[in-house]
């Protein structure tokens, strides 16, 4: 008999993507002996689909993760080559920081970043099982070449790794790791694992020769002349800086994407995954939106020694001729070469609703999921779980309290309580929308929301914290001084700023509240404000804007909020209600919302049901009341 | 759950009385009285027995869950109207297990619980059945109906739009859709406030169908007042003197005017005088005769002038007919009874008049609710007029308008109005 190494660690991360790099940094600056498990050391932190980071929604995630001292906006600043700052026109709660970044300097700098991470270890190897105790708990898992690895937590970001199939047309071949023998008894061992499953699918577009690319004939889409950084340690961009190119699809393009779709693998029918409403194929614009004779198509250049161009708008599951037909029908793609034709692939994930909010499974100690598992799609949702599975696992390790994010302070929040609350019915990702906080959970204040709470926590080292300090020594300063100086409306309108002439004196942070109200107007009438470095000004000024309105959200809330904050008792017998479907009160059952406004949330909720419930917990305090 | 019954109608000696059942275990204790239940939804005559002994002949009626007022089982036993016989039905009902007398509303509560009515249809059933005249009769009706579920449906189905419109252009701002939504956002805004504001003017009056108009009778000391108010009435409601000054508090009389329920007002005497009693008295007329919704102004002769500033629709009414030479408005005498059927008339034609045809909001709670929709609605409105720099404060403001919605149909907020509308039923209604 062989004697196997085992090695022993806290915490033990599988998978290297997004999800897993960040989880395995969350978790060893926890303080929590960490390994991180991949395949190749070299693919960790590959962008496997558009060069991008950041955006709507997902670059507020970005900021938030890089609050709490995560790895992704320093990697993505490092090897970004065209910042934007989407929404730049619109108030500064919807802008969110984007950024096209060389994939091959992204994945060294993630690699970089880890290997100066103090207690994680990164092992090469295939995992194959988990190691499971007698009472159901994960002790380990155990790799391809019979070595172990004990751990008391393992966070699983597999990805697309369930039952991935690709599919390029009529061709379809399977995807992710499933064919191996070694993998199928980590399936098989999660599929015994009573979890509801759902399957999805996404799509990438064909790359492009970049050297093929008739760029004299496109328009040009250069970043913003003074970028905006993802991380708050970082000023301005290391590398060169480039344009990406803009074409439009045609309606030969259309027509020829019409003429094949029986050809597509999505409109041939073998695919029964769903794909995001948000991010359709060219198929998918073609039939939905056949009214629509162009659509515009962004080319976005993979790296700067890289000619590979990655066409945003046009992911297709088309045969490989049909997408060479389609892509040369576009202006400035007319004798490009294709180097690598456009796919969608089709994968299983477990249902989130079957998660804690640490995105640890239920009935299964020790066991936590991150990622594209729990039906999310994009790197920024992806590394937003892995922070919160890492360091959550991390805290379960060492014996601490669980980190809870709710949404009323972060995005990271209303992603968990989403997943957890009303699971998926298409990939998850995010949008401010989905935020009804929104005008507080801003991309700037991201750091004034959560940096604190992560120093309380451990996850925050040294540097970030001396910054975040000094930062909020300024501000508090800043802040002092316009709150201290009361300014008449002559005053005001000495500087040119225009408020009704009620006599009525304001202070100068309330003047800063008036939009269109620069904050160097206040030079001259706030003794000191000159001084004040100007992105600390730019930074009360944001916190200015939204004061009176987010006062008036929250007096209104508490209105609303004294109903819906009513707690419900953690033995509330949901079962024992009439009048619940089923569905919902085995939902409510396992769920347990703690709240009336959890429960508003759970998916099926129904007004009349809400209100059952609210009848039900005043009638148990009746009876409390009586029998005290 | 439990399965609940109660005497629905009134108590005390009638033709008929009928008992409820309602909840899973109906059926079954419906059964052990009268041995077997008629074809759903079809009346039949059963014995009701306890043991062997007969307590009742009965017409038995039962309804199916899904399919009855509160959406549970239900079987109504329709009894001789005695109350000896209900007291038996009741105590042997009272007997079975799983079976306990019905709560104060308990039956309604089921039937909001269960999705039969929402919250405003509740309040509707409430209004009917304290309904006393005939507009108010018509008015609970369209709310039992769910008049107002289907209106904020409607309404909030049109916000839902509007925020879409604005969330486009924030979370896809990089991608396909420039299109501008401002013309399409306005124009929804702007169709959709003038709805809301109309409502709210019929809801006033709405309002006061439901809970009465108050009718102010006013004028200067000893002109017939009390008189007028008594003849009206059709009783000695206000003592009446010759001394000027005796009505001093004020005095209120319920009455059906052609249907409309009004509430008449008497009210002191207007005239300058140093008695502190009397002065509080005379305050206190023209601040509630300035808050009636009409104003009947009796006047000793037809040249004097009002005390008071009045408003259109008032009515001037000389108090003497016999003396109301050249005077050709109304006029009327509190002793002999001439000209108050006139009066009544006219009283009648003006409040008629102001009664919405379709009016549904007839409470307060219904007014705040849509009050509060229309000052955020407004608010975005100038927000998206200003070219939505701020589309996000719009988008925010388009949600406080949808949740004063889900306020109104009961969605949201309703802690303190579940308690006020569940002790306003009786058992078993």
């Amino acid at each position: 008999m062989r004697a196997f190494h085992v090695k022993h660690f806290d915490v033990v991360v599988i998978g290297g993507g997004h999800a897993g790099a960040e989880a395995a940094a969350a978790s060893a600056r926890m303080g929590a002996r960490t390994a991180l498990v991949t395949m190749s050391a070299a693919t960790i932190g590959v962008m496997s689909c558009n060069p991008a980071i950041g955006g709507l929604g997902k670059g507020h995630l970005v900021r938030e993760i890089d609050a709490l001292d995560g790895i992704m906006g320093r990697a993505a600043d490092e090897a970004g080559i065209q910042f934007r700052l989407l929404n730049r026109r619109k108030g500064p709660a919807v802008q969110g920081p984007r950024a096209q970044a060389d994939r091959k300097i992204y994945r060294h700098a993630i690699q970089r970043l880890l290997a100066a991470t103090a207690g994680l270890t990164i092992v090469e190897g295939e995992v194959v099982d988990l190691k499971m105790g007698t009472a159901g708990d994960i002790e380990g898992c155990v790799l391809a070449d019979g070595s172990e690895i004990s751990a008391s937590a393992v966070v699983l970001t597999t990805g697309t790794f369930l039952n991935g199939v690709i599919h390029i047309g009529d061709q379809r071949k399977t995807g992710g790791r499933v064919g191996d023998a070694a993998s199928v008894r980590l399936a098989e061992r999660l599929g015994a694992m009573d979890l509801a499953r759902g399957r999805l699918k996404t799509g990438t577009p064909p790359r492009l020769d970049g050297r093929t690319i008739d760029w004299s004939k496109l328009e040009s889409q250069p970043g913003d002349s003074e970028p905006t950084m993802f991380s708050f340690l970082n000023k301005a961009p290391v590398q060169r800086q480039v344009s990406c190119g803009i074409t439009h699809t045609n309606e030969k393009t259309h027509d020829i994407v019409r003429a094949n779709l029986s050809r597509s693998a999505m409109y041939g029918g073998h695919i029964e995954g769903v794909g995001p409403r948000y991010c359709p194929s060219i198929e998918d614009k073609v039939v939905r939106f056949a009214d629509k004779t162009s659509h515009q198509v962004y080319l976005e250049p993979e790296g700067l020694d890289d000619h590979t161009i990655y066409p945003n708008g046009i992911s297709s599951s088309l045969p490989v001729e049909v997408q060479e037909a389609y892509v040369r029908s576009i202006v400035g793609l007319e004798s490009v070469e294709i180097l690598q034709p456009a796919y969608a692939i089709e994968y299983d994930f477990f249902d989130p609703r079957g998660l804690r909010p640490g995105l640890d499974v239920e009935n299964t100690p020790g066991l936590y999921f991150a990622g594209q598992i729990n039906g999310t799609t994009g790197y920024e949702e992806a590394a937003a779980q892995g922070l919160v599975a890492g360091s959550n696992a991390a805290a379960a390790a060492l014996g601490c309290d669980s980190l809870r994010f709710d949404r009323a302070t972060s995005y990271i929040g209303v992603m968990l309580d989403d997943l957890i609350g009303r699971g998926v019915s298409e990939p998850y990702r995010m949008f401010t929308s989905r935020a009804e906080y929104r005008l507080s959970l801003r991309a700037d204040n991201a750091d004034q929301r959560l940096t604190q709470f992560g120093m309380d926590r451990g996850l925050v080292k040294a540097e970030r914290k001396a910054a975040f300090e000094a930062k909020m020594t300024a501000l508090k300063a800043g802040r002092a001084l316009l709150s201290g100086q009361a300014l008449s409306p002559k005053d005001l309108a000495l500087s040119g700023i225009v408020v009704s002439q009620d006599g009525q004196r304001r202070t100068a942070y309330q003047v800063l509240s008036i939009a269109g109200v620069e904050p160097a107007q206040l030079d001259a009438m706030v003794p000191g404000w000159a001084a004040t470095p100007s992105d600390i000004k730019v930074q009360l000024s944001y916190d200015a804007l939204y004061a009176q309105y987010i006062d008036r959200q929250k007096n209104e809330a508490r209105g609303l909020s004294q109903a819906m904050a009513r707690e419900i008792p953690a033995d509330f017998a949901f079962s024992e209600m009439s009048g619940l479907s089923a569905e919902l009160t085995a939902k409510l059952q396992r769920l347990r919302p703690a709240t009336l406004d959890d429960a508003a949330r759970v998916e099926g909720m129904t007004p009349a049901a809400l209100t059952l419930i609210l009848a039900c917990l005043k009638k148990a305090e009746r009876s409390r009341v009586a029998g005290a | 759950m439990d399965t609940i019954f109660a005497l629905a109608t009134a108590r005390g000696k009638a033709g008929v009385a009928i008992v409820r059942l309602s909840g899973p275990g109906a059926f079954k204790a419906a059964v052990s009285l009268c041995g077997s239940l008629p074809q759903r939804r079809r009346a039949a005559l059963r014995l009701l027995r306890s043991d062997e002994a007969v307590l009742d002949q009965a017409l038995v009626l039962s309804f199916d869950a899904g399919q009855s007022f509160t959406g549970e089982d239900v079987v109504e036993f329709h009894l001789h109207g005695s109350v000896a016989v209900i007291q038996a039905v009741l105590k042997e009902l009272s007997h079975l297990d799983g079976l306990r007398l019905a709560e104060p509303g308990e039956f309604t509560r089921r039937a909001l619980e269960n999705g039969m009515l929402d919250l405003t249809q509740v309040e509707g059933l409430s209004d009917l059945i304290e309904a006393e005249t005939e507009a108010q009769r018509r008015q609970a009706l369209r709310v039992l109906s769910g008049a107002i579920g289907q209106r904020a449906e409607i309404w909030r189905k049109t916000l839902v739009r509007i925020a879409a419109l604005i969330e486009a252009t924030i979370d896809f701002a990089d991608e396909d859709v420039p299109v501008d939504v401002s013309p399409e956002v306005s124009s929804l805004m702007a169709t959709l406030l003038d709805a809301l504001r109309n409502e709210v003017r019929a809801a006033r009056s709405a309002e006061r169908v439901r809970a009465g108009f108050e009718v102010a009778i006013i004028g200067q000391p000893n002109v017939g007042k009390s008189t007028l108010l008594n003849a009206l009435a059709g009783r000695e409601a206000a003592i009446t003197s010759e001394f000027a000054g005796t009505t001093r508090d004020v005095i209120e009389v319920r009455m059906d005017v052609d249907g409309l329920p009004v509430i008449l007002l008497d009210t002191a005497g207007l005239r300058e005088t140093a008695d502190p009693v009397e002065r509080k008295g005379i305050d206190l007329a023209v601040r509630r005769a300035e808050a009636a919704d009409l104003r009947v102004y009796l006047l000793e002769s037809a040249d004097e002038a009002a005390a008071i500033t009045l408003r259109p629709g008032d009515l001037r009414v000389v108090s003497k007919a016999d003396q109301a030479k050249n005077w050709e408005g109304l006029s009327v005498s509190g002793l002999s009874g001439q000209g108050i059927d006139a009066l009544l008339a006219a009283i009648s034609a003006e409040l008629g008049a102001r009664i919405p045809i379709d009016g549904v909001m007839t409470r307060e709670r219904h007014i705040a609710a849509m009050r509060s929709a229309i000052e955020a609605l407004e608010s975005a409105q100038i927000e998206v007029t200003g070219g939505m720099q701020l589309a996000e404060v719009a988008a925010a403001d388009v949600r406080r308008a949808i949740a004063a919605m889900d306020v109104l149909i009961g969605r949201l907020g309703v802690e303190d109005f579940l308690a006020e509308i569940f002790s306003s039923f009786c058992i078993g209604k």
